[in-house]
């Protein structure tokens, strides 16, 4: 017998060994490359090192004075959340099934998945200057926002269980002659059903986050608060707003994961 | 002969009990009340609200066609966001290694470290991109800094979070197994845990790697780099036909990062 | 020669798990230890490398106190104890090679564990022992494709390469069909054989521990009642062993006191 064998290499990820060098090389030049050719002003970011003492220095303790203002704001972001849960999960039905394979012809289908694309690719500041400038400043403009956003999100997650269903259902209720609606309301919907709540709790926690953030760019809600206080160098305050935020949304998310436990 | 009735104690068949019932009118009564209490208080112009329909229509008609003239100066700047992306979650990535450790219970030193992590974890998540960029445009002033620190510091607690509970639900068996060999803490880790987070360490870097490619892209409105800035600037000069452009080249990227996201993701597991 | 003296096991303030127990091992001989569940075999077994912690008494592995080490030592000393499990306890996404080198990351240096650069002489051990045992074939496979007669294997691999003065076994065999169970008893029987090496298992087929073991100590909550060859297990000593119930026992344990 030989003598046995005393060295070992792990087999490599990439296998083919010329893969792996390119991207190896390419992650380095690219790295390399970009980080060396970044428009950063240093100085600027030593004075900001600077600037941050200030700032937090500023900021603490964090002032809630003006309550009011920010309490406003708050149920301001409240209303968006809840006005635009219930618009954007209801025109997510009829999307949805627009969005299945297994229930919509072709040409709809490539319609729904469009809808559902162009939903999701922007992001939800995007779309909320593109309503400011159509329909004003304010709360509205964060609702549409926002329905946009919770199509983007529930329509899509409707679509995959929708395509998903045990089909046997609905081939049982049309064997024993079931018209469309009552085929929908007897083998499709009660399968879906659960996963739609769910589906409902968790994006009006989303909303409530993203409304937080909308009202920035003048939609309405705690984040025009927010932005104002930035402007107006008012750090006490901002971190008063911020605080708040946080809190809600650990409150929001704590209750949501609660109310979804119980449901399942 | 028994009746229905004395057999099955009642004779009809509903689908829920009355308790049942009642919890359900309950819940959707309460919906309701809590649409009607927005819709009645919310502070908007109806007159505008009818009118909406118009006016996005004219916004959208004002769009078309779009203007490619700046194209080239749009796709330099639509690079500079994916490299603020890729490089802001690249350094996000490698930080919430050891914060995940921290902040797992079985890997924790002790109750502080485990209290600190979990606090990291929490600010990072729950502070949206865009607050975080306020703060530091306000510090660094505007610029990619200011970009690049906000989705840092956004992505800590996304990835630090899913990093955190992988390291908590792995087989502790090896673990056991290594400890028992007389290997160091490092090593134990090193082979015992991991290899087991692994495939979720580069699927949840993926995955932010593509949100963040979105997030930046709306950076530059707030002033902190990236194309955003360019968005703003055709909004403010009522350049409707460029801003077309712009959206389009918007939605173009994401579609490209989600094709590239969902390859690496299936090829990794 | 593993020495154990007066050791004791006690969880909060319930009944001792391990009761003043007394127990030696010398030289080259393959020892079963068998009992009905909640004997305390494997708290006995984890006590030996401190996986568990003993509440009192001495374990003594050739001149060591194993019970008061801490840190560097503790480590030092559990190098020389080698183990083998009832679920295998190999990290499934590593390859055989690595999860048998891992016996030895008590004895490389960091860069070579994180780096995979194993010593020569390691390496050549390794497949040694791998050939010896079957599987060097599968140097290279991920872990979780192999069978779990093969997987075990990788773990008896694995604790020889510690160059471990006493091997304990807990459980090897309990999840493995009878044919691949006895394949593992009898391998553990040849190489303690061929590497003069103490092995002390834990078993509840107590066919096989007659049949693969030179000694067979009997557990009965927390207690060594049976400590000898394999032909004097009869059929008397076997109900001592195994039958009655937990109430039973601590009932004529409280008479007796």
């Amino acid at each position: 017998m030989s003598a046995p064998r005393d060295t070992w290499k792990k087999p490599p990820f990439i296998a083919n060994p010329v893969l792996r060098w390119a991207v190896i090389l390419g992650a380095l030049a690219y790295f390399g490359w970009v980080g060396t050719t970044m428009p950063i002003d240093w100085n600027r970011v030593a004075e900001g090192i600077g600037r941050a003492g200030r700032i937090f220095g500023g900021a603490f303790p964090p002032s809630f004075e003006r309550s009011g203002l920010l309490i406003d704001g708050f149920l301001e972001s409240l209303k968006i959340a809840i006005l635009a849960t219930a618009g954007g999960v209801l025109l997510s039905i009829p999307i949805a099934f627009m969005s299945a394979r297994n229930v919509a012809p072709k040409p709809i289908f490539y319609l729904g998945r469009a809808i559902i694309i162009v939903a999701r690719s922007f992001h939800p500041v995007i779309v909320a200057i593109l309503f400011v400038k159509a329909v004003g400043f304010g709360p509205f403009a964060g609702v549409l926002t926002l329905i946009v956003y919770s199509i983007g999100f529930v329509a899509k997650m409707l679509a995959e269980r929708i395509e998903e269903i045990d089909f046997g259902q609905v081939e049982a209720m049309r064997a024993a002659g079931a018209p469309y609606f009552s085929t929908l309301t007897y083998a499709i919907f009660p399968q879906i059903m659960p996963r739609q709540i769910g589906l409902t709790i968790y994006q009006l926690d989303s909303n409530l986050r993203a409304s937080a953030v909308v009202g920035i760019v003048g939609a309405g809600g705690i984040g025009a608060t927010l932005a104002n206080a930035f402007g107006r160098y008012d750090y006490d305050f901002a971190l008063a707003i911020t605080m708040v935020i946080v809190g809600v949304i650990l409150v929001s998310e704590a209750v949501s994961g609660l109310i979804r436990k119980r449901i399942q | 002969m028994t009746t229905l009735a004395e057999k099955f104690g009642r004779d009809d068949w509903t689908r829920f009990t009355l308790r049942q019932r009642m919890t359900r009118y309950a819940v959707i009564f309460g919906c309701a009340l809590a649409i009607a209490w927005a819709l009645t208080s919310i502070e908007v112009i109806w007159a505008w609200v009818w009118g909406a329909p118009e006016q996005i229509g004219d916004l959208f008609g004002r769009m078309y066609p779009p203007d490619p003239t700046n194209l080239e100066t749009i796709l330099k700047v639509l690079w500079d966001t994916v490299n603020i992306a890729t490089f802001a979650t690249t350094f996000a990535v490698l930080l919430s290694l050891p914060v995940a450790y921290i902040a797992a219970q079985n890997t924790t030193p002790n109750r502080a470290t485990l209290w600190l992590g979990r606090l990291i974890l929490v600010t990072s998540r729950s502070v949206n991109t865009i607050i975080w960029a306020l703060l530091f445009v306000a510090i660094f002033g505007p610029g990619v800094v200011a970009g690049i620190l906000a989705i840092m510091f956004r992505s800590i607690g996304f990835v630090g979070k899913l990093l955190g509970e992988a390291i908590e639900e792995i087989d502790k068996r090896p673990v056991e197994a290594l400890e028992a060999t007389g290997a160091s803490r490092f090593k134990v880790i090193a082979y015992a845990i991991v290899p087991q987070v692994m495939p979720t360490f580069w699927a949840v870097s993926i995955l932010r790697w593509d949100i963040n490619l979105r997030e930046s892209t709306v950076l530059g409105l707030v002033g902190a780099g990236g194309i955003g800035i360019i968005l703003q600037g055709a909004i403010d000069t009522f350049n409707w036909p460029e801003v077309a452009t712009i959206l389009i080249a918007i939605i173009v990227l994401v579609i490209i990062g989600e094709v590239i996201s969902a390859f690496l993701r299936r090829r990794i597991l | 020669m593993l020495k154990i003296s007066d050791l004791v096991k006690r969880y909060g303030s319930g009944d001792p798990v391990l009761k003043n127990l007394d127990l030696t091992i010398e030289g080259e001989s393959v020892v079963s230890i068998i009992g009905s569940s909640g004997a305390g075999k494997s708290t006995l077994l984890r006590c030996i490398n401190r996986l568990v912690e003993p509440t009192s008494g001495s374990i003594n592995l050739n001149g060591t106190e194993l019970t008061s080490l801490r840190g560097k030592n503790l480590r030092a000393a559990r190098r020389k104890i080698g183990m083998v499990f009832q679920g295998f306890n190999l990290v499934d996404r590593l390859t055989v090679m690595e999860n048998v080198q891992s016996g030895r990351l008590g004895y490389i240096s960091t860069w070579a564990a994180v780096t995979r650069r194993y010593p020569k002489e390691d390496i050549r051990r390794a497949f040694e022992l791998m050939e010896r045992v079957g599987i060097a074939q599968y140097a290279n496979t991920r872990a979780d494709q192999l069978s779990g007669g093969e997987r075990q294997r990788v773990g008896v691999v694995r604790a020889l390469m510690q160059d471990p003065d006493i091997l304990l076994a807990d459980e090897p065999t309990a999840s493995l069909d009878p044919k691949t169970s006895e394949q593992i008893m009898g391998l553990l029987r040849d190489l303690a054989g061929e590497l003069k090496l103490p092995v002390l298992i834990n078993i509840h087929n107590v066919t096989e521990a007659k049949e693969y073991t030179d000694r067979i100590v009997g557990m009965r909550y927390g207690r060594i009642i049976f400590d000898d060859v394999p032909a004097q297990l009869d059929q008397e000593a076997m109900d001592q062993i195994y039958a009655g119930s937990p109430h039973a026992d601590r009932a004529k344990d409280g008479a007796a006191a």
